[in-house]
């Protein structure tokens, strides 16, 4: 960590632990104070008072592991609001619906110059709080992201964690087709057992819990995948 | 992610308001367990787990070392649907371990994960799908047979049919708690139901058979009926069977299936089989625990007696459904003589046991049981080499006492004690005397 004094709340976290010193350098000549961790629990105990203003994450050296880095600050109660990525051009292709994870990227190597003023502007929008929505309503279904909660025309809809994040994830994007394998690496990851099966077994779950009348609100696509509400071109 | 799980658990206990959670296990003769605690425990619960005196749950501890540690499993989190919103309540299924945190040796869920990972260290993951029967009867009168609540036959449609409307509600209620239903129907007999559970990975199917029971007799008991699942509960009638359909897969295809073959078998699905058919007489016991299990085990009622396979006859011990368009997916076998009265944990542990033996050995399978089997003499059959399933919980346990692969498959600890249970149940049957008997001997002797 470098001693640099301001305001306490000013505190970005570095992920993987190891910065190169050419991003060391920026941060310190820019004047921001830094904390590099090696994972989530190292992230979550060093975490100042006031939570992280934000986070730089480098998928240079492992890319799944700032992946999951991402989930965990992003999904935890008190989620990191401003959150850059530091990616190759090769590794563009991966960000792609993995839009809630992160606010800015800059391809590496970076420009100093660039990722100053990228980080600057990054913090002016956050101002005082997350930017993302709360509220992800979708024909009848209403799910608030700050309480995990989920409601169906009003009715309260019990969920387990993982169908709440399916749910969510495919809420967040109706009318598009996914494949089993698109949600199981955006919505589990990719280090979970048990493969694309797991996909259908949670889709007949939420089918089952969402009743009969309004269990095509989960479209099989033949062969492809599933979808969320109508297509968008229609029927 | 399991941070990430307990948060969700502990939010959706504060949103919903829930007032109770209820702590589910399963003991070693497959009955459903439960403790209460309050939202205020959960936290701690779901962390450190909770300490309680296993030497008052069914083949659990020994006195001396009686107390073990229930681990909550935030993934089987679910608000119990009949309860009042208002006053909420919750079920959570738990792992046991002792008070050194290792899993317990006694406890079945930890027997069904151990055998698990055994199979997925060889590349498979064991999916089931279970056909559930059960009869409803108006409430027990000791002493008395039960008495069935209709006559209505099989795909009957009456609209004074009061079963139909209990199993319609009860499937309303098992959806609700995400446990997805296939096809429910009346059964032949009367009284008798079957509901079809779509298939999910082995772990989930156990605790969705232990919520399945738990909930078929509650929702009848609302209505002041009795939902049993006794194998056999009348005479001249078929009996309730959980038949199991099975498969094996590998990382994202059906290790059971081949195109190129006739049946669209694989040779692990074949190996498998045969290690199934060569170790069942060994696990019948744990498949059906009971001295009335062997009562449904008769010829007449499609239920298996001879341990053959066939594509198409029900009174083979394993089946081969011939999937709808050939679909790799849907590819299994149906393992034909499981009971529901059985523990779903250790008949998993049992049956996937003997199938991976077959696999891992590359057991041969016999040729398929040809239609005119089922209808020769025991005599002619044996000379075809076509041997019976056990004829008794007896017959069943000797058996099962001689078998490395069940010893190994429980463990120490469970396999001794459920055939000390066991052979007391057949000694306390052994000195009944019967109506049979009586009807039999009493006059004419």
């Amino acid at each position: 960590m470098n001693d640099r004094a301001g305001n306490p709340l000013d505190m970005v976290v570095l992920f993987p632990a190891a910065p190169s010193p050419d991003l060391a350098r920026t941060l310190d000549l820019a004047g921001f104070r830094w904390k590099a961790v090696g994972s989530v629990d190292e992230a979550n105990k060093t975490e100042p008072d006031g939570g992280w203003r934000g986070a730089v994450v480098s998928l240079d050296e492992d890319q799944e592991a700032g992946w999951a880095f991402l989930r965990a600050v992003r999904k935890r109660d008190n989620a990191v609001g401003s959150v850059l990525l530091l990616l190759s051009g090769a590794q563009l292709g991966d960000l792609e619906l993995r839009d809630d994870l992160f606010d800015d990227f800059c391809l590496t190597p970076f420009h100093p110059r660039e990722l100053e003023a990228r980080l600057r502007h990054m913090f002016s929008r956050a101002g005082t709080g997350p930017t993302r929505e709360n509220m992800v309503e979708h024909s009848g279904l209403v799910l608030n992201l700050e309480t995990y909660q989920a409601s169906f025309n009003g009715a309260p809809l019990d969920l387990t964690f993982m169908e709440y994040e399916l749910l969510k994830f495919l809420a967040q994007n109706p009318g598009k087709v996914f494949t089993r394998e698109t949600l199981l690496s955006r919505v589990w990851g990719y280090e979970y057992y048990g493969g694309a099966r797991t996909v259908d077994v949670h889709i007949r779950r939420l089918r089952a819990k969402l009743g009969e009348e309004h269990a095509n609100l989960i479209q099989t696509v033949r062969s492809v995948g599933y979808r969320f509400g109508q297509s968008r071109w229609g029927n | 992610m399991l941070n990430q799980q307990r948060e969700y658990v502990l939010r959706t206990v504060e949103e919903r308001g829930v007032r109770l959670v209820r702590m589910w296990f399963t003991d070693v003769l497959g009955n459903l367990k439960s403790f209460a605690i309050s939202p205020a425990e959960l936290e701690g619960a779901l962390e450190d787990g909770m300490t309680f005196d296993g030497s008052s749950i069914d083949g659990f501890s020994r006195v001396q070392e009686s107390d073990v540690l229930a681990i909550p499993d935030p993934n089987t989190f679910e608000i119990l649907p009949w309860v009042d919103p208002k006053s909420a309540e919750a079920r959570i299924f738990c792992d046991i371990h002792d008070l050194e945190g290792q899993p317990f040796d006694g406890d079945p869920r930890q027997v069904l994960r151990r055998n698990l990972r055994a199979a997925q260290r060889e590349g498979f993951e064991f999916l089931v799908a279970p056909d559930i029967e059960y009869f409803y009867f108006a409430p027990p009168v000791a002493g008395q047979r039960p008495v069935p609540l209709d006559e209505g036959s099989f795909f009957d449609l009456t609209t004074t049919d009061v079963a139909s409307s209990l199993r319609k509600e009860t499937i309303r209620t098992l959806e609700t708690m995400g446990i997805p239903v296939e096809y429910s129907f009346h059964e032949d007999a009367p009284s008798q139901q079957e509901i079809d559970l779509r298939h999910t990975d082995a772990l989930t199917m156990a605790d969705s058979i232990m919520t399945f029971r738990m909930i078929v007799k509650e929702i009848a008991a609302m209505h002041k009926v009795h939902a049993t699942f006794m194998p056999k509960p009348l005479e001249g009638v078929q009996g309730s069977g959980m038949h199991l359909h099975l498969s094996l897969f590998g990382n994202e295809d059906n290790a059971f299936y081949d195109a190129a073959d006739p049946y669209n078998l694989s040779p692990t699905a074949k190996s498998f089989m045969a290690g199934l058919l060569h170790h069942a007489a060994e696990i019948t016991a744990v498949t059906n625990q009971t001295v009335n299990s062997f009562k449904r085990l008769v010829p007449g009622f499609e239920a298996p007696v001879h341990m053959t396979w066939a594509r198409n006859n029900r009174s083979g011990l394993i089946r081969v459904p011939v999937p709808k368009k050939g679909s790799a997916s849907a590819t299994r076998i149906e393992y034909r003589s499981p009971d529901p009265a059985c523990n779903p944990y250790l008949a998993f542990s049992v049956i996937l046991a003997a199938g991976l033996r077959g696999v891992r050995e590359g057991y041969e399978l016999a040729p398929e049981a040809d239609a005119n089997l089922f209808e020769m003499d025991d005599a002619s059959l044996a000379k075809l080499g076509v041997q019976q399933l056990p004829q008794s919980l007896n017959d069943a346990l000797r058996t099962m006492e001689e078998s490395a692969l069940v010893h190994e498959a429980l463990g120490e600890h469970i396999f001794d004690w459920f055939l000390r249970n066991k052979h007391r149940e057949w000694r306390l049957y052994k000195t009944q005397v019967t109506p049979f008997e009586l009807d039999t001997y009493l006059r004419s002797i």
